[in-house]
């Protein structure tokens, strides 16, 4: 402005107080306002102008000509010093100026921020508006002249913030190195280095006038909010942290994810981060000597070559052991946290928090299997790996750990399945898996998930009966295509009574070839379990009979039945409908006919309303065979005394007989 | 296997005639009851009936361990299915060769249906049989003297009769079993479970009648404890036919038949190897008295 001829000043000022006017504050009289400010600055444009204040000495000088320039012109001067409206000269000392009485939103911002209740509490080290604004010489934060000009705004912050303030000192920032730190970071570097002026300065991340702590939950950087702090800049990061975010998980889960920070240290973010980070070969520097231990004794030697082979080969330690910080001599003694697998492998951490054993392991017990207690730490490979536990053929083994019966997880268990890995391991699936070597076939994680093991009582866990045929149809599609148009699938039969699905007849565990003898007899029970009456009535033919001795050879239940597609006999697609019948008993008996079929399966002489015939026949013959035992019995029994002097007589005969004879002989 | 009477080969089977008074008869000479055909076929009733008994019982009995470790020690149901036809056959076979014989016999002898059915040693019930049971009856009871049984006593005659029914009854439910398809037929499906009942409880009251019933009334009653081989041996000692069947006796020495009827006792040999079949067949019959029992009462469900 200085530059400005003198001649020239007074239509520059009312040009520029026209903009302004018009723009800024149509409502206001023009003329009155440079009068006022004229009339004020006869005096106070006098640069020696100034006043003991609290015994010191303060300039009272306003430079009119800066003034003039500033967003205020246009304000005469009892418009922020609205005290003096009036007042003879010389006017009493002004109080504060209240700029919330223009700027209501944000003085009421600044009233509720960190710096509004310093000035509340009447901290001296507290900022007001003109500590960052300055007074009569604002100028639109547009414009590059202005105190809190992005460019301009770290210096701002920086005369409280920077180290070895006062404030920085004493007022319990958390945060060291705050403006160093934010100009070497790659938002300072933007800002200061290249000029760019939408480069991220402190206000961008702590607003302007809402300064809150981080650990209020409506501050900007509130763990809650980074994400939404961050993204005003960095829209759709997200799409390039998939493997840690998955899109709003980030701010779902925010207390389990990682937010920004964490990662990307406030102040100190780098774009390239992860990659360089902490370098590995620094943690082996110590790591890699293998009588490294830690404080609590535990071994903390890694291994280089497990790393190199594990499917974390390409991962940076501090990728995993994300809390180091590098400006510390030990930068591993930030970390006060076992590893957050969960942070890349967020969907599965989801899955985990869910299970049993998750839900374990934030109860806090022993028995909580956490993640590297299956998958190992440093040397974690892929499932497809066959040196991995978790690759199919190791899994039954690994969940032995502890679910073999007398180990912690199977002591905990007070369900029905027993002997679990043992029967398993005899198992179709078992024998499969282990003796075949088949590894598609099912194994633990298979029916139980690998992440999201639930008991069988939630609704929600695979091995729920209501999930069991969907969960065995994964592998054994045609079976479920069957079973789901079965009288026994839930979506047929609506009913209050449990439906079988298929654990009820082929165990969970224990699973046996259906061709196999033993489950083919076992079977009947199984059916029994349900039908017990007609599962009974079944063992009094000769089918059940010849069963019941051990043989599998005659009709069982679905034999005539159907296994999977077991409908009602009344529904025509039954294979004992009236048009079917004929048909499966021709199974086994060629050139059966329709009066074949009549004979009664499930027949019973116990039954006189639905059998008459057989519950007379049977009692007639029962009465005869009584009637003929009472009888022959009676017969017997009154024969025996008789019987028994006969015999007593007869001795007696052939004694006398013989010593006749004896005599005789000797003559 | 009881018959009408018997026939002139055991006349020729009898010794020579040495011996002109009956009460001078030596020793070894005995009173012939039975022909060889008759033993024979006794014999071939024993070893089918039981073998019936023990393969049938396995399958009635299906819910015992006992059935299911007989039915693997012979070989398994199918096998046991396969003997117990077998043995069937052989039942059938003898059960017809001895109506065969009836025939034959009544005509070697010329006589008529009359005499035979009608004649003193009759197989048939006549009112003599019912006074002899009312005297029987008094004589267990001690109100009177052991009757004077003929030939047959009425329980003998039951005994007969018992397994002509039962031959019958299980034999005819047996082929329907047998052959259901067949059957089915001309009559209906659910008369196969009819048949089922009646053949299993009629062999039930089969068994258990035999190996109790007649078992106690031939064998082990205790004059004649522990067996009577007779029905093997084919005689019995002149003595015991006085006491057990005087009328026969009388008629025989009236008639002066008995030395016709008389032969020598059977080599030492012959009579061990009968008693031990004999033996046999009370222990199997014994034991399947005790499972039947087990089965019934202990094990039912």
């Amino acid at each position: 402005m200085g530059v400005v001829p003198p001649s020239c000043r007074f239509a520059l000022v009312t040009a520029v107080l026209w903009c302004s006017t018009i723009t800024v504050l149509p409502g206001r009289a023009q003329a009155p306002t440079t009068a006022d400010a004229a009339d004020c600055l006869v005096c106070h444009g006098e640069k020696g102008l100034s006043a003991k204040r609290g015994g010191r000495t303060v300039s009272l000088y306003v430079d009119g000509k800066r003034f003039a320039g500033s967003v205020h012109a246009a304000v005469s001067c009892t418009g922020c010093h609205a005290d003096l409206e009036g007042k003879d000269i010389p006017h009493p000392t002004p109080a504060r100026v209240n700029c919330g009485a223009c700027h209501e939103e944000e003085f009421k911002e600044h009233s509720r921020s960190l710096h509004g209740r310093a000035v509340a509490r009447g901290d001296p080290l507290a900022p007001r508006c003109v500590d960052c604004h300055g007074n009569h010489d604002i100028v639109p934060v547009g414009d590059s002249r202005s105190a809190v000009a992005p460019l301009r705004v770290p210096f701002v912050c920086g005369q409280c913030h920077r180290e070895g303030t006062p404030v920085q000192k004493n007022r319990g920032i958390a945060q060291h190195n705050i403006i160093e730190n934010y100009s070497e970071s790659i938002h300072g570097e933007g800002l200061l280095r290249k000029g760019l002026v939408v480069a991220p300065n402190c206000a961008s991340c702590h607003t302007a006038h809402s300064i809150l702590p981080h650990t209020d939950p409506a501050s900007s950087i509130a763990r809650g909010n980074i994400a939404k702090t961050c993204t005003k800049c960095h829209a759709e990061i997200e799409m390039v942290h998939r493997r840690t975010i998955r899109g709003e998980l980030w701010e779902k889960q925010r207390n389990v994810l990682p937010a920004c920070v964490d990662c990307h240290q406030p102040h100190k973010i780098r774009n390239v981060f992860y990659p360089q980070g902490m370098a590995d070969a620094d943690c082996q520097s110590c790591h890699g000597d293998p009588r490294l231990r830690a404080a609590d004794g535990r071994p903390v030697y890694v291994r280089a070559s497990e790393l190199a082979g594990s499917q974390h080969a390409k991962v940076a330690c501090s990728q995993c052991h994300s809390e180091v910080n590098a400006s510390h001599a030990r930068p591993c003694d930030a970390i006060t946290h076992k590893v957050d697998c969960s942070s890349c492998h967020a969907e599965i951490g989801q899955e985990y928090q869910r299970s049993t054993h998750g839900q374990l392991l934030a109860r806090s017990s022993p028995n909580a299997p956490s993640c590297e207690e299956c998958h190992g730490t440093h040397q974690v490979l892929s499932k497809h790996d066959p040196k991995s536990p978790t690759f199919p053929t190791n899994v039954p083994d690994l969940c032995a750990g502890c679910h073999r019966e007398g180990e912690k997880a199977a002591v905990r268990y007070q369900g029905r399945e027993r002997q679990i890995i043992r029967r398993y391991t005899e198992s179709i699936h078992g024998k499969g898996l282990l003796q075949s070597g088949l590894t598609v076939t099912a194994t633990c994680t298979s029916c139980h998930t690998a992440h999201r093991e639930l008991p069988a009582s939630d609704p929600e866990s695979t091995v729920n009966p209501q999930n069991v045929p969907s969960t065995c149809g994964a592998c054994h599609h045609g079976i479920q295509e069957q079973f789901v148009k079965s009288v026994h699938s839930a979506a047929v039969t609506k009913t209050s009574e449990p439906l079988p699905v298929c654990s009820d007849c082929h165990s969970a565990h224990a699973i046996q070839r259906a061709d196999q003898d033993q489950f083919k007899l076992e079977i009947m029970t199984k059916c029994g379990h349900c039908h017990a009456a007609i599962a009974q009535t079944y063992f009094d033919t000769y089918h059940g009979k010849v069963s019941r001795l051990g043989y599998t050879q005659t009709a069982k239940c679905y034999d005539c039945h159907g296994a999977h597609d077991i409908l009602r006999v009344a529904d025509p697609r039954s294979h004992l409908s009236r048009a079917n019948v004929v048909a499966t008993c021709q199974h086994c008996h060629a050139g059966a006919t329709r009066r074949f079929a009549g004979y009664l399966t499930h027949a019973t002489h116990h039954d006189p309303r639905k059998y008459p015939f057989l519950f007379w026949t049977f009692w007639a013959m029962t009465v005869l065979l009584i009637g003929t035992f009472i009888v022959s019995g009676v017969h017997t029994l009154l024969w025996l005394p008789r019987a028994v002097q006969m015999r007593r007589e007869l001795r007696l005969e052939r004694s006398r007989e013989e010593a006749n004879g004896g005599a005789t002989g000797s003559a | 296997m009881p018959t009408q009477s018997t026939g002139p080969e055991v006349a020729r089977a009898a010794a020579p005639k040495q011996v002109s008074a009956p009460l001078a008869v030596p020793q070894e000479l005995e009173y012939v009851r039975f022909r060889p055909l008759h033993r024979v076929l006794h014999a071939c009733m024993v070893v089918s009936f039981i073998t019936l008994a023990v393969t049938g019982l396995s399958l009635k009995f299906s819910y015992t361990a006992w059935a299911a470790l007989l039915s693997h020690l012979l070989g398994g149901f199918q096998s046991a299915g396969f003997i117990h036809r077998s043995a069937a056959v052989l039942m059938f076979a003898t059960f017809f060769a001895h109506l065969g014989d009836v025939v034959r016999t009544k005509r070697r002898q010329r006589r008529s249906w009359r005499e035979v059915l009608l004649g003193p040693d009759t197989i048939l019930f006549t009112r003599r049989d019912f006074r002899e049971f009312l005297a029987t009856m008094k004589w267990f009871v001690g109100a009177g003297p052991r009757p004077q049984y003929g030939r047959w006593t009425y329980w003998e005659k039951f005994d007969y009769f018992a397994v002509f029914w039962g031959v019958f009854v299980i034999g005819a439910t047996g082929l329907t079993l047998w052959f259901p398809i067949f059957f089915t037929r001309f009559l209906p499906g659910w008369f196969i479970n009819v048949a089922t009942i009646i053949h299993s409880d009629e062999a039930l009251l089969a068994t258990g009648f035999i190996f109790t019933v007649h078992f106690f009334n031939t064998h082990l009653r205790p004059e004649r404890f522990p067996m009577d081989i007779t029905v093997f041996t084919g005689q019995m000692p002149l003595a015991e036919l006085r006491r057990d069947k005087p009328r026969e006796y009388e008629r025989m020495l009236a008639s002066g038949e008995l030395e016709e009827h008389l032969a020598p006792q059977h080599p030492e040999i012959v009579l061990r190897t009968i008693r031990v079949f004999g033996s046999i067949a009370l222990g199997v019959g014994f034991a399947i008295v005790v499972w039947i029992i087990y089965a019934m009462v202990f094990a039912y469900r």
